[in-house]
């Protein structure tokens, strides 16, 4: 495959423009680590943006970062560490998932998370990662290099194109530099165990947690044969389900609601364990990049995003097997691991239909890939418009054509 | 006034009762207003300076009816402006003389409240504040508290994607929404997310949000509900000079403290609140701030001691922590009137809202006090500290000789300035008109065309609120063929309107 290395802006403008002359598409290219994520797409070139990389700004008292494309994740995350400071969004690593294991760091980009919108267990209470993106550089399909947002977190000068282009899998526009709102880590993590309950009675647990004023920072489940499966001795050790709470802030903080949590969740269920600093950050870890599915290479991997309380009707409704499905976001996000089946999604499709929620093909074959949307259920009317949208920014169709949408 | 809206096209104004009976034709009834001095009363949003009656107003009250007249309207060319409550502090409401304003005011009904997925599902007229009052009596709250939020609605809040006291914690509209239902010039309803917390593909919540009534009509939304923090407590502290006020504000962040709200007024916004009042605020200071802490309450008490000991470190000359509900509230009372306690130095003032990185603060109010003595007119600030929101209301009277002119040449440059220390035009009440010819100090042509070929996107003719945001009308057509030239766009010269 041909490879465009543009070293700047302006010549990435001018591969871009050439490229939308000459009608020819181009996969765009970070640091690669989500090839395989998105419907499959064939083109003969591809563009690279390992230019655009490093940390450009870093201000932590005003709580703001700026990086290239292409920074590693594991560049930003260092730094941000030393600084007590993070992304609060938990950005998921998904390489493992879809590429194999590996020992090393992350070796995910920047532009890739936010491209994907990847956020992990603290979903719920902090956001998406479109929730802290405040500015963007880039340029467009078209080749015309534009800004928007800024540096600063309350900001409502002309249209939100942040939020569009998180999420939009390089469709729109190449994204050169990225602006985000970091946040103080907290000080101190613990993570609270259930053991031994069944999805439903995980899912009214949920719901009474996440209802009360205990600011619960994560909320999963995981039942029995994947609980086992956990590098954590204290999860994986009792061979039971379990249902994990997670608790962050200051330690006067933590400690009072983790007594207030306890007494009010104790008619449902008693705290069976505790995690703390390490274990707890391994858990949940292994929760937010998917570690749980990554060695069922025969299955296709689903991401259900529903209503949180209708999980467990969900999970009535397609009675997975028990090594086949685990929650996150406190019921809202439902992974499955399904029978590599074309047919399968539209007996799903229907109860995301009646339930609320759509579902993303995360990791497949090409050839599943290929043959389905990675959104169910499909909705014409959206389609039509993220057509007009990519015609906006992308009129030839050069940018990662078919990624998102067949035909687009 | 110095304002240029679009040239209004004759011959729609021409058929303005063929078009009236029309649309009552759709909206049957009282829904169709087409009398002078009923029309009036829609002539401006609260950016009063600038009026403008609509040609016809109609006040659908089903979806179905947003969308026929959409649909008609698209058909006969003819504009429309969307309206709340008509609360915008930037003229995003202001009518056309070739247009008709499109009310959403009847469309006020909490349809649902779920609960268990933490959400309500509203009409776009519902007030902010009418959200929290269906859902306290349960222990949850809708975020965002825009100052105006006993008036303003949720649809005109997505519409400007407001914000508040507590979005420095909590957020800004754009998140703490879930689903939209929206209807697009062209009368084609669609449905956005819902009760889960991603949508699929393309974030058109977060593009429609705060987009100001220029891609669509909002008819419903679906808004994210928090459960109520169990304790708040405030301190006001006072400081010898706002550098120190500014200062402390970094420091309270830079350990790792998001307070939910974190206030600053400079001496002229004390004295005029403590006058109007009687906070008790402290009249021997030059800067004020009030933090509030909400959460646990270990979490508060424990917060309140790190902000005062910080606030010590930074040279307080008053700390003081509310040791009651009503104390806090007191604490706020003199905030919360801040803007008709300046105005009673006025008779008028106009009030800004640009952001800035925090660290520019003590920079800003020099440079502020600089511009105050060339434009001769006294500038009071209060300000959303802890995200870098300024609220400088500039004083003047509109009944002497060029007053308003120098005040709106004053809040010009206060813009300019915010841009030119890293700050953006607008925090939280949008660009409307007022800040539309300012958006070129911001953004450059491809910055401002790419935003518009998104409007093409959904509004092709330019028929949603034309006029507004952007400092150019640019016919899509035009866009499209807009020529990229080694990553320059050329632009043809295109007069402006």
């Amino acid at each position: 495959m041909e490879t465009a290395t543009p070293q700047d802006e302006a010549e990435l403008a001018e591969t871009l423009r050439q490229a939308s002359e000459d009608a020819r598409p181009l996969e765009v290219i970070a640091r690669g680590s989500k090839r395989r994520f998105g419907r499959p797409i064939q083109v003969a070139s591809s563009l690279s943006l390992a230019a655009f990389s490093g940390v450009s700004l870093y201000e932590p008292e005003e709580l703001v970062l700026s990086a290239g494309a292409a920074t590693p994740m594991s560049t930003i995350e260092a730094l941000l560490e030393e600084h007590g400071q993070m992304l609060a969004f938990e950005p998921a690593d998904l390489e493992p998932l879809l590429s194999g294991p590996r020992d090393e760091a992350r070796r995910d980009s920047l532009g890739g998370v936010i491209a994907c919108n990847l956020a992990g267990p603290r979903r719920p209470k902090a956001g998406a990662a479109r929730d802290h993106v405040l500015g963007v550089k880039g340029v467009t399909g078209e080749g015309a290099r534009f800004k928007t947002g800024g540096r600063v977190v309350k900001n409502v000068t002309g249209y939100d194109l942040c939020k569009l282009l998180s999420g939009s899998f390089g469709t729109l526009a190449t994204m050169t530099e990225v602006t985000l709102k970091v946040l103080p880590r907290p000080q101190k993590t613990r993570t609270l165990l259930f053991f031994g309950h069944d999805a439903g009675e995980a899912t009214a647990l949920f719901g009474a947690a996440m209802g009360s004023a205990y600011d619960v920072s994560g909320a999963a489940y995981l039942p029995e044969p994947l609980a086992r499966g956990s590098a954590v001795d204290m999860v994986a050790g009792p061979g039971q389900s379990v249902i994990a709470l997670r608790l962050e802030g200051s330690a006067p903080s933590v400690a009072a609601r983790q007594a207030g949590l306890s007494a009010l969740l104790a008619p449902l269920a008693r705290v069976d364990e505790e995690l703390h600093a390490q274990r707890s950050l391994t858990f949940w870890r292994e929760v937010r990049d998917c570690r749980p599915f990554v060695a069922r290479a025969e299955r296709a991997i689903w991401r259900l995003s529903i209503p949180p309380a209708n999980a467990a009707a969900m999970l009535n409704a397609l009675s997975p097997a028990e090594e086949d499905y685990f929650l996150d976001w406190a019921g809202g996000l439902l992974w499955l691991a399904r029978p590599e089946d074309a047919a399968e999604p539209i007996a799903f499709g229907a109860f995301l239909e009646r339930l609320g929620g759509h579902a993303m093909l995360v990791r497949a074959g090409d050839s599943l890939r290929a043959s389905l949307p990675l959104f169910l259920p499909e909705h014409l009317e959206l389609e039509v418009l993220a057509g007009r949208i990519k015609d906006s920014f992308d009129p030839k169709r050069v940018l990662n054509p078919g990624r998102l949408y067949a035909g687009l | 006034m110095s304002l240029i809206m679009p040239k209004p096209n004759e011959s729609v104004m021409a058929r303005r009762d063929e078009i009236a009976r029309a649309l009552r034709a759709i909206v049957p009834g009282e829904g169709v207003i087409d009398q002078a001095e009923e029309l009036k009363a829609y002539e401006s949003d609260g950016l009063t300076a600038y009026r403008q009656p609509p040609m016809l107003v109609v006040l659908p009250e089903t979806t179905d009816q947003v969308s026929k007249v959409l649909a008609y309207c698209k058909r006969e060319a003819v504009k429309v402006v969307p309206r709340g409550a008509g609360t915008s502090l930037s003229g995003g409401a202001l009518p056309l003389a070739d247009g008709i304003v499109l009310g959403l005011g009847k469309f006020n009904r909490v349809l649902e409240i779920d609960y268990d997925n933490r959400c309500a599902v509203v009409q776009p007229g519902v007030t902010n504040l009418g959200i929290t009052q269906a859902v306290e009596a349960e222990g949850f709250y809708y975020a965002p508290d825009p100052s105006s939020q006993i008036a303003c609605t949720i649809g005109g809040n997505v519409a400007e994607n407001s914000g508040g006291v507590h979005c420095l914690k909590y957020g800004l509209t754009t998140n703490n929404l879930l689903g939209l239902q929206v209807v697009l010039m062209d009368g084609t309803v669609i449905r956005i997310g819902g009760k889960e917390m991603d949508a699929p593909g393309y974030d058109l919540l977060g593009l429609l949000t705060g987009s100001e009534g220029l891609l669509g009509v909002v008819t419903e939304v679906t808004v994210r509900l928090l459960p109520k923090p169990s304790t708040a407590k405030a301190l006001l502290l006072g400081f010898p000079t706002s550098e120190q006020a500014g200062d402390c504000v970094g420091a309270i962040i830079a350990a790792g403290i998001i307070p939910g709200g974190m206030e600053m007024m400079d001496k002229l916004a004390i004295e005029a609140a403590e006058a109007f009042v009687k906070a008790g605020y402290p009249l021997d200071v030059e800067a004020l701030l009030i933090v509030e802490l909400d959460g646990p309450e270990a979490e508060v008490d424990h917060s309140v001691e790190e902000v005062a000991r910080i606030a010590a470190e930074k040279g307080a000359s008053v700390s003081r922590v509310s040791k009651d509900d009503a104390e806090r509230q007191r604490f706020w009372a003199g905030r919360k009137a801040a803007f008709p306690a300046v105005g009673q130095f006025g008779p008028d003032y106009y009030c800004m809202d640009g952001t800035i990185p925090r660290k520019a603060l003590p920079e800003v109010l020099e440079r502020m006090r600089e511009m105050s003595d060339k434009h001769r007119l006294r500038v009071a600030n209060v300000f959303h500290a802890g995200d870098g929101n300024l609220h400088p209301l500039i004083l003047y009277d509109a009944n002497k000789g060029d007053e308003l002119q120098r005040a709106e040449a004053f809040g010009a440059d206060i813009l300019t300035l915010c841009v030119e220390v890293g700050g953006v035009l607008t925090g939280e009440h949008g660009v409307g008109v007022e800040k539309r010819d300012l958006m070129g100090t911001m953004f450059d042509e491809t910055d401002l065309a790419v935003q518009q070929k998104v409007k093409c996107a959904f509004d092709p003719d330019g028929l949603l609120n034309p006029g507004k945001v952007f400092p150019e009308l640019h016919r899509c057509a035009e866009l499209g063929r807009m020529h990229v030239q080694r990553g320059q766009l050329r632009f043809p010269d295109i007069p402006r309107f």
